[in-house]
């Protein structure tokens, strides 16, 4: 049986527009992974350390060297609106 | 119904590191907007992030100021959320293990000192900056907004109190004690007019007495330590109003408007769990190994509580001797007039008294006036051989900051230096006597009201530079 989840919830904090269809089929599909996390989850693992990353290294860090920026002409060039040598986006606040 | 507050403050630091947290590109507030960008810091898909060494080494060092235990292993996290100000949709940050945790430090207010916990202090990464632009110009009314992502991904550090605060004032003082640390840390500049020092305050209230915390609201946009108390004193008496009414306290994030004195809503606040932060897989964790720690800690400076003690062990009077350590320009120049041979409660007065004021009226920082210890200790020096009134030390210290030359230079050239040579007092009193014949006898017979009048002949012979009390004894020398 799957995991319940509200979908609409993490479509919102996705920013993404889903249809009643789509809500419905990525409930299961999404639900079934979580489902599948969960019997992960029942594993053993007592003594064992946390694994945050696959690779056994720590610190791999940079100096504090300044290396050259992008152009900036070439990346507003990208940009779907750009003015004066600034992105223009439209207004935005937090909740939609 | 009494209400007790009960504070918390979040703080952001900017580090003044010279390359960005996770990419090369410069931290340089002055550059023309988007010109220090670059794939990582503008989340290009398939750029990498690569921790900066010193940005570790000085989360650590303020760690170990903040008397913190430091982590020996912590790692990043991905903070999600949307804001076109975060070119990434998600900010890496820290979440369950960051590198500082468990600290303190003591604020005091009025005399009284208190322990404030220090909950953590995390690593993370500064958003761009954003114009919004409108008729008003407020965020509200915007048509578009203008996005600058010089500042993204600059080394960005955040200190979390415990909610151990417990009035307007204590979370002022928490925040101007810590502003000095940091300040004398050598890390940030610290300025909170420039953003790069920022505060928070979480607010509740509870009825005195009791344990349990109420509801808690975020206030933000407080640019001044005085603008963060009149934030949190309004924000208690906001809430003690609704819950004497009988109403409820919403937990959401509320804006401090200067001009208006009040706090406006801003938006409900996320729950944590919405941020889904999860860790962040293109980092590898961050061990600070015991002797990479030491090392770090061999390079902490005297600390300004610890500079305050000793000055107090000088003979300073404890406010001065808080003011003196907490600043950086102070403390040299007091440095440097006890070097120069001045008495410490003296130059500890002279330095947070009058030159802490010309240097606010002048808005000219004392580093950049002309004085010099060398000054304060002839100063110090005239005044103690009772060459000049205290009034005309006052005059002389003002020609000197304004760069007119040493005291003793300008003091001539103002005439304002007293005349200390006894002969010459005596003189002009035997003068005054001389003329005043009758009111003499007067005062001789008993009259004392009229040893006014006659020391202030003496002044007015001697065009205001005789030291008075010196006057008054020669006086009663002569009538015997
Ligand atoms: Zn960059």
């Amino acid at each position: 049986m799957p995991i319940e989840i509200d979908i609409a919830h993490v479509a919102r904090l996705a920013r993404i527009e889903l249809s009643e269809r789509q809500l419905a089929d990525y409930r299961a599909q999404l639900g079934v992974i979580l489902d599948h996390a969960a019997r992960v989850q029942e594993l053993p693992t007592e003594g064992v350390a946390p694994t945050s990353h696959p690779l056994d290294m720590v610190n791999a860090f940079r100096e504090d060297i300044v290396r050259p920026s992008l152009d900036r002409d070439e990346v507003l060039s990208q940009a779907p609106d750009a003015t004066d040598g600034f992105f223009r986006v439209p207004p935005s606040l937090d909740n939609e | 119904m009494k209400w007790e507050p009960v504070i918390g403050i979040e703080v952001h630091v900017e580090l003044e590191t010279q390359s960005k947290m996770f990419c090369g590109c410069a931290v340089d507030f002055e550059a023309e907007p988007n010109t220090n960008v670059c794939p990582t810091c503008l989340g290009l898909p398939g750029a990498l992030p690569v921790p900066n060494r010193k940005a570790i080494e000085w989360i650590t060092k303020i760690g170990l100021a903040f008397n913190c235990s430091i982590s020996e292993r912590s790692q990043f996290h991905r903070k999600n959320y949307f804001y076109s100000d975060q070119p990434k949709n998600y900010q890496i940050s820290q979440f369950d293990v960051p590198v500082c945790h468990d600290g303190w430090i003591d604020v005091t207010v009025d005399g009284e000192t208190s322990r404030i916990r220090v909950n953590r202090a995390h690593m993370e990464e500064d958003t761009g900056k954003s114009i919004h632009v409108g008729e008003s110009g407020r965020i509200h009314s915007a048509t578009e907004t203008l996005l600058n992502f010089n500042r993204a991904g600059v080394p960005l550090v955040e200190i979390v109190s415990e909610a151990d605060i417990r009035s307007a004032a204590q979370a002022r003082a928490y925040a101007q004690t810590l502003r000095t640390v940091v300040a004398a840390l050598g890390v940030s500049d610290a300025k909170l007019e420039e953003g790069s020092i920022r505060f928070d305050a979480n607010v509740s209230i509870r009825p005195t007495g009791t344990e349990a915390f109420g509801t808690k609201v975020e206030v933000k946009n407080m640019n001044s330590f005085r603008s963060l108390e009149r934030a949190v004193d309004f924000e208690i008496l906001r809430q003690a109003d609704i819950l004497d009414q009988g109403g409820t306290i919403d937990q959401e994030t509320r804006h401090w408007d200067e001009g208006e004195g009040v706090t406006h809503s801003m938006r409900s606040k996320e729950g944590s769990s919405d941020y889904r932060y999860f860790p962040e897989p293109d980092l590898l964790p961050i061990e600070v190994t015991d002797e990479w720690r030491n090392e770090i800690a061999a390079t902490l400076p005297e600390l300004p509580a610890a500079r305050a003690a000793r000055y107090m062990g000088l003979g300073v009077d404890a406010d001065s001797a808080t003011s003196l350590a907490g600043s950086d320009a102070l403390t040299a120049m007091f440095q440097s007039s006890l070097a120069a041979g001045a008495p410490a409660q003296v130059a500890a007065n002279w330095l947070t008294g009058e030159v802490t004021a010309w240097s606010r009226r002048a808005a000219i920082d004392i580093a950049d006036s002309a004085l010099t210890g060398a000054h304060v200790a002839q100063l110090a020096g005239m005044v103690a051989a009772n060459l000049l009134s205290s009034t005309a030390a006052k005059e002389v210290l003002g020609y000197v900051l304004a760069g007119e030359g040493d005291p003793e230079t300008v003091a001539a050239a103002h005439d304002l230096v007293q005349i200390n040579d006894s002969g010459a007092l005596e003189s002009a009193v035997d003068q005054v006597i001389g003329e005043n014949e009758d009111q003499f006898a007067r005062l001789a017979g008993g009259e004392d009201k009229l040893i006014g009048f006659f020391v202030g002949q003496v002044m007015r012979v001697t065009g205001g530079k005789a030291d008075p009390r010196a006057v008054t004894d020669i006086i009663r020398s002569r009538i015997g």
